[in-house]
């Protein structure tokens, strides 16, 4: 195993610092991050202040100002590219990429007690965390900025002094802190403090002086005060390898630069001018160094950042070496040579490429061509290599496009944002992991908006996350711009903004009014198609009469109720009232949420309104929900006096009927034990009917003017029901029935006794005649009222009842009868 | 988050259904065939599944009562113990007597409900108890529901979630969102948290089933609905998909209150009426089923008996089944004369489908038996016969003194209420002197209470006593036997200015609704869909529809919606391209969605409609209705 790198430079930094990066603290981001530099830090003289600068990574400014907190102990970048200053109490401060002071927290008390000592800012896939050794030798852990939770690790034993080195890890979804005391290694996680022992590190060492994990957290090296350094799995479980520097003191920095997916392990230390790269072999490969510098590892590599330049180290790729090694044979090399050929027409080109295609590698070739283009930094290696692999799948059938595409458009991407004005470094291996929307962030997040737009475009992005999302974030900026007018300002959003799709004013409304430009936030809301959007926002700009109109535009009833409901709570009860009075869709909601919740209110609404028909209502219903007697009728007396002022007589007669009923129901109720507390007049009259109580029941007949019809239906079933066909009798004969005689025919038979029923017949209207008959079974007299009456349809009627055996006689009368009735 | 989550979710699950929906319909006849609608019960299934296993470990289930029946055709009892539901329990809004740790509440967004919970969440603080609770609204939950917990100082202790279960396939064209609360709700209270409801399930439609060329609907609801939807598809990504309907429309239930209020004549109608089909299906008591025990039966396409009746006119059904019986004999007959090779092939073909057959066929003839006994009689005739005479505005004296009888001598509440609904709607209102006399009577016989009740029609427009202006609609009616149809016209557009009225009278003529009378109507060839209702009427609903197809649009109905009190709309879908697609199937299905509920009626006359004009209908409604859930809901007795 032989270990291959190259260095390339990135840039030439674009700063102009007096003493280089001396006496500075310096935090990279990576990704190609920013670059913050905290400048005389290291003086500590009381009069001169630090001054904090921040650069892009080719040394383009972005910010400056001094330092007027407290003494920073670590600065750093969170994966969205804030900057993070850790200060001696613990305070952990954070600023935009432009200098802006954002937020800030607290590492807790335990931390501000006993100070900072040493901090180190982490990436897990749970976010930005912190970890903090205190002066009282304890680690406290935060594993998400954005979501603080402390975690006390617990205490390393036998520790007395602050510990030779330390790094966090990430675990089993958990972040730990390795801690070297001497040769003595230990894990804490939340519960436990763990000695472990690297496998087969060598034995002469007797203090691990420098450890770090590399990028993706699977690798860890250890630095030994013997110069060596081990290399192996940060569980512990594998050694990689064991390699002696040869140098005995402690070194500035260390990281890992190794490739994903690499065979080899490789780490890279530093000391003052002297940079050493040791792998897996025995051998080692040193660097030079003129300046100060800083490593920053990467997910392929690590950048080495100077005062004056800035590069990137890296295992030569797979498809590099295999092209570019000296007399190489591999497909990718013959292939990239044929072009060579083939572009200077020799037709060497075809030897070569038939060498090619004598081993059938021409699709290999492609491939290797294609993905070493994407590991070149310049674009004419670039080129040079795509036009081979183009070249070759000229003789390809059947060769899918996709990778040799996608690759071409990633490079225009990448080349476009590693531009020196834009100074972000990235590797075509980082920019696969980090994703276009993340990368597109990070331009939006540094105002290059037309640039952003431009790879959106260009790479296809859905409108939705592309290109809207750039023209949102661009007019949240654009409202913040104090200069410009409220008209200007709007008229230029919407014009920009005015086809995109998926774009939500509201938002940017919501950020004109955090910049405290109110006027301008109802402007822009204004452009908001959807009213629901705007709701939320004119609330909290204390709009309420604007934010209940809009709720109600919206047609969301759920809307609506959360302007009701915040505006129950902010205003007082009159006011309330008031606004909903105006509003009769808020209203109507309000009114059902207190029916279920808040009786009471509902009351007090019907009663600024003066609405006595609905109070009068609200009695009546409150009057049944009440088992007590003396409620109820109070219940329905104020029911009375509400109808009654509402001009409704009915309603209040009625209810003022109810209230005898339940007056005479009780007493009847005392006197009798008869149940008819709550029965509607008819069930009451038909129950004392049935027990017998014809007189009180011919009270209520007369108290309570029923109708006579419906006093003679009732007394009729009643007695039939009792089989009183006497009284029946008594009774059909008192007068007239108002409802004719046929129902006592029918009431009769309907409980079997045709002998009563026939009784009746007599006395039934002609016009009753034939169904009277035909309720007896009287055939005969059903056949001769029909004929009397020449009705052609009571004819036919009484025909479809006879039977064609027994009423043969009956049913030739009929039709002669039908026949002479259809001539008239 | 979890709902964004569980949105995800269902989306991607689409996502990898769609590509086999096509599949489903390749049978072709004279009949576009229909999309397959049981990948909505699969999607709503998946999310529960999702949402019961977001709270591990063993759980007890509480259900909303009138959740049940969905919740069955969705996931039965086996699929709810799969994931660790032990108990279930229906919502009663009792203390409850469960021991689990675990408590999930499976509910609809309703206040009441909610403040149970709070109150059992709060009693088991009191008693030291600690549990994890946890409330799936369906379909969607609603702040109000989270004000409420919050104000009973339980927001913290309770997780709430969502699960979008806006669709029940009730049949192949039949979609129900089972929300009968839908037309209390927004009709008579005002309230109109369901809109969003109806555009979700619309949207959900489009994102499964392809987007739509051309939206027509009436009433303001339907505005909303439409509204809201366009907003959600604004708002979703847009799916480029062949559709698999061509139109949609949109229609209120109190834009046509009139059909819902008929009593029903036609098979599944009259099922419907008298026994109640149940989120499509049926309780056949012991006087259907001739034994001692009561049958569930699913009444859908999938019975065959069912299907070749369900759309026949009452008096039709009991002939058809005899004569079905008949075949059936016949079927079974072959076996004589068989060798034993055919015998076998008899077994094992056909037998096992003729014997469900059989027993369909039975308890079908058990059921039109019943009917036949109940609505032959003398009293169901002269109803009928007081509902055309209505409908017709023909001897409405005998009408009122028919009513007055019904209430007097107690018959049926709902039934007298129907029936002077009736009369107010087709005669603009009642004239003081019977409104009062009339509800005098009716609240002597069934309690002051229905005061409120009273109030609350009148509020609908069902109810109403007349202005005393307004008997100038009599004038009119007799002003259009004098002059043509254009005066009347607009003398009715400056009548309906005065008040909201129904018109009833007016729009019957304008669009031929009852059909002359004297002419005989063979109901076994129906020649409109006025057999729906024996040939009285045409249900104004579908009339309308049928309208608007035929015209594709509003264009030459303006006098008709200015007399539905306008609000009509008709709107071109973005994407079609129409002419490319006109021959394909999907041209040929319209959708329609009742909102407030629609009638079975009302679906068999949109099938006969269908089958004239070769195209296929389906229906989503928010609830199946009838003249007795309408009213039930107006009721204002109990709660």
């Amino acid at each position: 195993a032989h270990l291959d790198l190259k260095k390339i430079e990135l840039y030439e930094m674009g700063w102009n610092l007096k003493d280089g990066l001396r006496e500075c603290l310096v935090a990279a981001a990576p990704y190609g991050g920013p670059i913050a530099l905290l400048k005389g830090h290291y003086r500590r003289s009381p009069s001169a202040r630090p001054q904090l600068e921040i650069y892009s990574s080719s040394g383009l400014p972005l910010a400056s100002f001094p330092w007027k907190s407290g003494v920073v102990k670590q600065l750093g970048w969170t994966v969205s590219d804030d900057l993070l200053c850790v200060q001696e109490d613990g305070t952990v401060l954070v600023y935009d990429l432009w200098g802006g002071f954002k937020r800030h927290f607290s590492m807790g008390n335990e931390v501000s007690q006993s100070q900072v000592l040493e901090t180190k800012i982490f990436h897990s896939p749970y976010g930005t965390g912190v970890a903090i050794l205190t002066g009282a030798l304890r680690f406290t852990l935060a594993t998400n900025i954005d979501d603080i939770k402390l975690r006390r690790l617990p205490e390393v034993p036998g520790l007395q002094e602050a510990p030779s080195c330390w790094a966090v890890l990430t675990q089993d979804r958990q972040s730990k802190v390795l801690v070297a005391n001497g040769s003595q290694l230990f894990i804490l996680d939340n519960t436990a403090c763990t000695p472990v022992t690297p496998p087969g590190l060598s034995p002469q060492a007797s203090s691990i002086v420098h450890m770090c994990v590399s990028f993706s957290y699977k690798y860890l090296a250890l630095l030994t005060d013997s110069g060596h350094v081990w290399m192996g799995t940060s569980n512990l479980k594998e050694k990689l390898s064991e390699v002696d520097t040869k140098i005995k003191t402690p070194p500035k920095q260390m990281a890992w630069c190794r490739r994903p997916k690499s065979q080899q392990p490789s780490a890279v230390v530093m000391w003052d001018g002297l940079l050493i790269v040791v792998g897996e072999c025995k051998e080692t490969i040193q660097y030079h160094l003129d300046d100060d510098s800083v490593l920053v590892p990467e997910l392929d590599g690590v950048r080495i950042i100077s005062g004056t330049h800035h590069e990137l180290l890296q295992e030569v790729p797979g498809a590099c070496e295999e092209i570019f090694k000296i007399a190489s044979m591999a497909p990718g090399a013959l292939l990239l040579e044929a072009h060579k050929e083939y572009e200077k027409e020799s037709q060497k080109a075809d030897e070569y490429l038939r060498e090619i295609k004598e081993q059938s590698l021409l699709s290999e070739a492609v491939r290797q061509c294609v993905e070493a283009a994407g590991h070149e930094h310049e674009p004419e290696t670039q080129k040079t290599l795509l036009r081979a692999a183009s070249f070759g799948k000229c003789f390809l059938s059947n060769f899918p496009p996709e990778q040799f595409v996608s690759m071409c458009r990633d490079l225009r991407v990448l080349n476009a944002v590693r531009d020196y004005t834009v100074g972000i470094p990235l590797t075509h291996t980082q920019f696969k992991q980090m994703t276009v929307q993340v990368l597109i962030d990070r331009l939006v997040y540094r105002k290059l908006y037309p640039l952003a737009i431009e790879v959106c475009r260009y790479l296809k992005t859905p409108e939705y996350q592309g290109v809207s999302r750039v023209l949102k974030h661009w007019a949240c900026y654009k409202v913040q711009q104090k200069e410009e007018s409220d008209e200007v300002i709007a008229k230029a959003v919407s014009v920009k903004l005015a086809d995109a799709a998926g774009i939500s004013y509201s938002e940017i409304a919501t950020k004109a009014y955090e910049s405290g430009r109110t006027e301008l936030a109802i402007k822009l809301l204004e452009f908001e198609p959807r009213s629901g959007e705007q709701v939320p926002l004119l609330l909290k700009m204390k709009k309420s009469p604007l934010a209940l109109s809009k709720a109600i535009e919206s047609g969301d009833t759920d809307l609506v109720y959360t302007v009701v409901m915040y505006l129950k709570n902010e205003l007082n009860r009159g006011d309330f009232f008031m606004m909903l009075r105006n509003q009769p869709v808020a209203l109507s909601l309000y009114k059902q949420f207190c029916k279920h919740q808040e009786q009471d209110t509902l009351k007090d609404l019907f009663n600024q309104d003066d609405d006595h028909e609905e109070l009068g209502n609200f009695y009546v219903k409150a009057s049944y929900k009440d088992q007590r007697l003396e409620a109820r009728v109070a219940l329905l007396q104020s029911a009375v006096d509400e109808y009654y002022k509402a001009k409704n007589d009915f309603s209040a007669k009625t209810t003022e009927d109810e209230m005898r009923l339940l007056r005479f129901q009780r007493k009847l109720e005392e006197e009798k034990g008869e149940q008819l507390v709550g029965f509607s007049l008819h069930d009451t009259m038909t129950t004392l009917l049935s027990v017998g109580l014809h007189k009180h029941a011919e009270q209520l007949y007369k108290d309570f003017r029923v109708p006579d019809k419906r006093f003679w239906w009732l007394k009729l079933k009643a007695l039939a029901e009792k089989e009183d066909w006497e009284e029946l009798e008594k009774f059909g004969k008192t007068k007239k029935s108002p409802v004719g005689y046929l129902p006592f025919v029918e009431v009769c038979i309907k409980h079997h006794n045709k002998y009563e029923a026939k009784k009746y017949v007599s006395k039934v209207t002609p016009e009753q005649k034939v169904k009277a008959h035909l309720a007896v079974g009287d055939m005969e007299g059903a056949a001769e009222a029909a004929i009397e009456r020449r009705n052609e349809s009571e004819i036919s009627t009484v025909l479809s009842r006879c039977s064609a055996t027994t009423d043969h006689l009956l049913m030739e009368r009929l039709n002669r009868a039908k026949a002479t009735a259809v001539k008239k | 988050m979890s709902t964004i989550q569980t949105e995800a979710a269902v989306y991607s699950a689409v996502q990898s259904v769609v590509g086999s929906l096509h599949m489903a319909h390749t049978e072709w006849k004279d009949a576009p065939g229909l999309p397959d609608f049981s990948l909505l019960k699969r999607l709503a299934r998946d999310q529960l599944i999702f949402l019961l296993e977001q709270l591990p470990g063993k759980k007890d289930l509480f259900i909303d009562a009138d959740l049940m029946s969905p919740l069955d055709r969705i996931a039965n009892v086996t699929i709810l113990k799969q994931h660790e539901v032990d108990k279930l329990y229906k919502v009663e809004l009792k203390p409850i007597v469960s021991s689990s740790d675990q408590l999930c509440f499976l509910i609809r967004p309703r206040i009441q409900t909610v403040k149970w919970i709070s109150d059992l969440v709060n009693a088991d603080k009191v008693a030291g108890r600690f549990r994890r609770y946890k409330i799936i609204f369906t379909p969607q939950k609603f702040y109000a529901c989270e004000t409420v917990l919050e104000e009973q100082g339980v927001y913290g202790d309770v997780t709430t979630d969502e699960w979008n279960f806006y669709i029940l396939p009730l049949d192949d064209d039949i979609l129900s969102l089972e929300l009968p609360e839908f037309f209390r709700d927004n009709f008579l209270e005002g309230d109109q948290r369901w809109v969003t409801t109806a555009g979700s399930a619309l949207r959900l439609l489009q994102s499964v089933y392809g987007s739509f060329s051309k939206v027509y609907g009436i009433g303001r609801c339907a505005k909303m609905v439409y509204e809201s939807w366009r907003e959600l598809m604004e708002d979703g990504e847009q799916r480029t998909r062949q559709p698999e309907f061509a139109k949609v429309f949109l229609v209120d239930r109190d834009v046509d209150f009139v059909t819902p209020l008929c009593s029903q004549v036609v098979y599944e109608g009259l099922v419907d009426d008298l026994f109640r089909i149940k989120c499509g299906s049926v309780e056949f008591g012991p006087d259907v089923t001739s034994s001692d025990k009561s049958i569930k039966v699913m009444l859908n396409s999938q019975d065959k008996v069912f299907s070749e009746i369900r759309n026949e006119h009452f008096s039709n059904v009991f002939g058809f089944l005899s004569q079905k019986a008949k075949n059936l004999q016949t079927a079974y007959d072959k076996r004589r004369g068989m060798d034993i090779q055919q015998m076998k092939a008899f077994v094992a073909d056909e037998l096992k489908g003729l014997k469900q057959e059989h027993r369909l066929l039975s308890l079908h003839i058990g059921a039109s038996e019943s009917m036949m006994k109940k609505k032959t009689k003398q009293d169901f005739q002269e109803l009928l016969k007081t509902e055309h005479s209505l409908l017709e505005g023909f001897e409405i004296r005998e009408c009122i003194t028919y009513i007055e009888e019904h209430i007097n001598r107690q018959v049926s509440m709902i039934d007298s209420l129907r029936l002077l609904c009736l009369l107010s709607i087709t005669e603009n209102g009642l004239l003081s002197k019977d409104y009062r006399s009339l509800k005098a009577q009716y609240l002597q016989s069934y309690g002051i209470e229905h005061l409120l009740t009273f109030a609350n029609l009148r509020q609908l427009g069902l109810l109403e006593e007349q202005q005393a202006g307004e008997t100038l609609t009599v004038m009119e009616s007799k002003v259009g036997k004098l002059v043509n149809d254009k005066t009347v016209g607009k003398l009715t557009d400056a009548f309906s200015s005065l008040a909201k009225k129904s018109n009833f009278r007016a729009l019957s003529k304008r669009l031929a609704l009852v059909p002359k009378s004297g002419e005989e109507y063979d109901l076994r060839v129906p020649r409109d869909m006025a057999y729906v209702f024996s040939g009285a009427y045409i249900p104004l609903s579908c009339k309308l529809i049928e309208q608007v197809l035929e015209r594709d649009g509003w264009t030459g109905m303006e006098e008709v919606t200015r007399m539905l009190n306008g609000q009509e709309f008709a709107v071109t879908g973005g994407s079609s391209s129409s002419e490319a697609r006109s021959k394909t199937d999907a041209q040929r299905i319209v959708l329609v969605m009742f909102l407030g509920g629609c009638t079975f009626s009302e679906i068999s006359a949109l099938r006969f409609l269908g089958k004239e004009r070769g195209c296929r209908f389906i229906v989503v409604t928010t609830a199946i209705t009838n003249s007795s859930r309408l009213l039930e809901a107006l009721l204002d007795n109990s709660a």
